[in-house]
């Protein structure tokens, strides 16, 4: 009873708060595509203003002159060949990790999972220059063997434990009725593990899309940057070069295609990112 | 025959992933702990041991003591913060609703609510970063925009220009960051507290408050503790905000190790100094990890 007394003000507290930090997490989004459709003297005459009218040509001139669409492609082949690379091979480790016995499996599975402790700038001078000689540097080829690499260990960490889950017996059964241990893994294991892999995907391509340490040490030639180094890149020089709308439009065409695949699988993007957690 | 043809299978199904992870992590690390021996200057081959001369000049490097402290002030405040108010804000979200016909359920819209927390969380670090940099532009940023709208036209802070804010700035970017992949870990755990506990809880008469501090937190600890050790992480990263948007200024007062060591490396050229902060670094991430995942330690609770 008292508790029901108290709990109206609370409540509303509670929900102020609520709104609150929704507009906390909403309004700089908003913001920057609100002004990417401005000009830059009204961008400069008042931040809180709405555009008089929706230039669009901001967009054009982003996507062309600033090379967000280099940038844009760049990252579309480096995450599409990282991602499925990832996968594949993950699967591949996992599924040995998890089904079979044999010497040297202990250790070889602790110096995967170290993989996952380490700082990655301890490693940057080394790999930098490790990329170099294999005469990798400055390719987007370089960048998915690198970002593959990375997405290694957490990856089949996560694939390890989902294979254990499966039933062992069906692809006994399989392999017994002449089903090769090669066929018994791409037709019966991949299918059956498919909600893992969709997770581990979800989460490398969202980590992937993001990376920017990595291109940023290897990769110099511009035309060869990915989207978030490019745009990086262009704040520096935008910043005084003045076209700040040009900016605005940039991060708008970066942000848009993650929030929609977000927007879209809300409910699986929340578990395949929360899921290393939740282990 | 069988056994033959498993070890095939074991063999050919790890050589790639075995060759990609040693060639591209492992070995960069080994490498690592040598190159911080040598006065490497970069794309030469003249690299002369020099024992541990980059680890004495480091101890007496301002900068890098500097960067350090910095990140250990982050390593503070980030989880504190993050995790206080994701903490309070996934609490409101799921037992805040009330107790109505004796059952305790989330506040409305709590769906809507995660959805939107978690926005800032899956954009890229840099993009946060570009996007941060206008909002804290001092004439034309959203802030004091907004403070001159309300008729603060005095109140104009430079933000990342001012050498006391900065930092402080910096530290609210990676919050804002953070707060809502913590509230769905949290989100998570606390829907996996059985409800009987909780309808117990308030027939008892406990308050919003005590269920609180005895009940959820206790129970979600592990997601607590998993979340300190991430956030941890993180405060001792914060390469791409301090990068993008104050590159270690002013006056270092945003520096932190990452940035410091990425400027030697590849600003100055200098492999062997950068490496060996590297080694420092590594050493310092291994002893907090452990430092948290034993100051953290409780019973486990099982429900």
């Amino acid at each position: 009873m008292a508790l029901r007394k108290s709990s109206g003000p609370t409540v509303t507290v509670a929900q102020a708060f609520l709104v609150l930090w929704a507009v906390v997490s909403t309004v700089p989004l908003l913001w920057a595509v609100v002004s990417s459709f401005k000009s830059d003297p009204e961008i400069v005459a008042d931040p809180w203003a709405l555009p008089k009218m929706l230039r669009w040509e901001n967009f054009a001139r982003a996507w062309d002159s600033a090379s967000i669409g280099t940038y844009f492609g760049n990252t579309v082949i480096v995450v599409g060949g990282g991602v499925t690379l990832t996968l594949l091979l993950s699967a591949m480790a996992a599924y040995v990790f998890a089904r079979f016995e044999f010497r040297l499996k202990g250790v070889l599975y602790y110096f995967f999972v170290a993989g996952m402790t380490f700082p990655v700038f301890m490693a940057l001078v080394p790999l930098f220059f490790v990329v170099q000689n294999l005469g990798l540097g400055d390719s987007l080829g370089g960048l998915i063997l690198v970002y593959t690499a990375y997405s290694l260990p957490f990856s089949m960490f996560f694939l390890v434990a989902f294979f254990r889950t499966l039933p062992g017996e069906i692809a006994e059964a399989a392999t017994l009725d002449g089903c090769g241990e090669i066929a018994t893994f791409f037709r019966i294991m991949l299918p059956m593990a498919r909600p893992g892999l969709i997770s581990v995907g979800i989460f490398n391509f969202i980590g992937q899309w993001n990376q920017y340490l990595i291109p940023l040490v290897l990769v110099s030639d511009d035309s060869r940057f990915v989207l978030s180094q490019g745009l990086a890149n262009l704040a520096v020089e935008q910043g005084y070069a003045g076209d700040r709308s040009g900016l605005f439009a940039g991060l708008t065409i970066a942000m848009l295609p993650i929030l929609v695949v977000y927007a879209l699988l809300q409910g699986r993007v929340q578990a395949g990112m929360t899921a290393g957690a939740l282990k | 025959m069988a056994s033959r043809h498993r070890s095939r299978v074991i063999v050919g199904f790890l050589a790639a992933p075995l060759l990609l992870y040693t060639v591209f992590v492992a070995s960069p690390y080994v490498q690592a702990f040598y190159i911080a021996l040598t006065d490497w200057r970069g794309l030469s081959a003249e690299a002369d041991l020099v024992g541990l001369a980059n680890f004495a000049e480091l101890s007496g490097d301002p900068v890098f003591w500097k960067a350090l402290l910095n990140n250990v002030i982050l390593l503070v405040t980030l989880p504190l913060v993050t995790i206080g108010l994701a903490l309070f804000l996934a609490f409101m979200l799921n037992a805040a609703g009330g107790p109505r016909s004796g059952e305790i359920r989330g506040v409305k819209g709590a769906g809507f609510y995660r959805v939107v927390y978690f926005f800032p969380y899956i954009l890229s670090i840099a993009i946060i970063g570009v996007l941060w940099t206008n909002i804290y532009n001092p004439i034309n940023g959203l802030l004091n925009g907004g403070l001159r709208a309300v008729g603060l036209g005095e109140v104009q802070p430079s933000w990342l220009g001012d050498e006391r804010l900065a930092f402080w700035a910096v530290l609210a970017v990676l919050v804002w960051n953070g707060v809502g992949f913590y509230v769905v870990l949290f989100t998570a755990g606390i829907k996996a507290i059985p409800a009987s506990l909780l309808e117990a809880a308030v027939l008892d008469g406990a308050s919003r408050t005590q269920i609180f501090f005895r009940i959820t937190v206790p129970l979600i600890w592990e997601n607590i503790r998993t979340a300190t050790v991430y956030l941890g992480i993180a405060a001792l990263d914060a390469f791409a905000v301090v990068q993008i948007m104050t590159a270690g200024g002013p006056n270092d007062s945003t520096q932190v190790a990452s940035f410091y060591l990425y400027q030697n490396a590849f600003s100055y050229g200098r492999f062997g100094y950068a490496s060996a902060m590297g080694v420092v670094l590594f050493a310092v991430t291994l002893a907090l990890s452990a430092f948290t995942l034993r100051a953290t330690r409780r019973e486990r609770i099982e429900f």
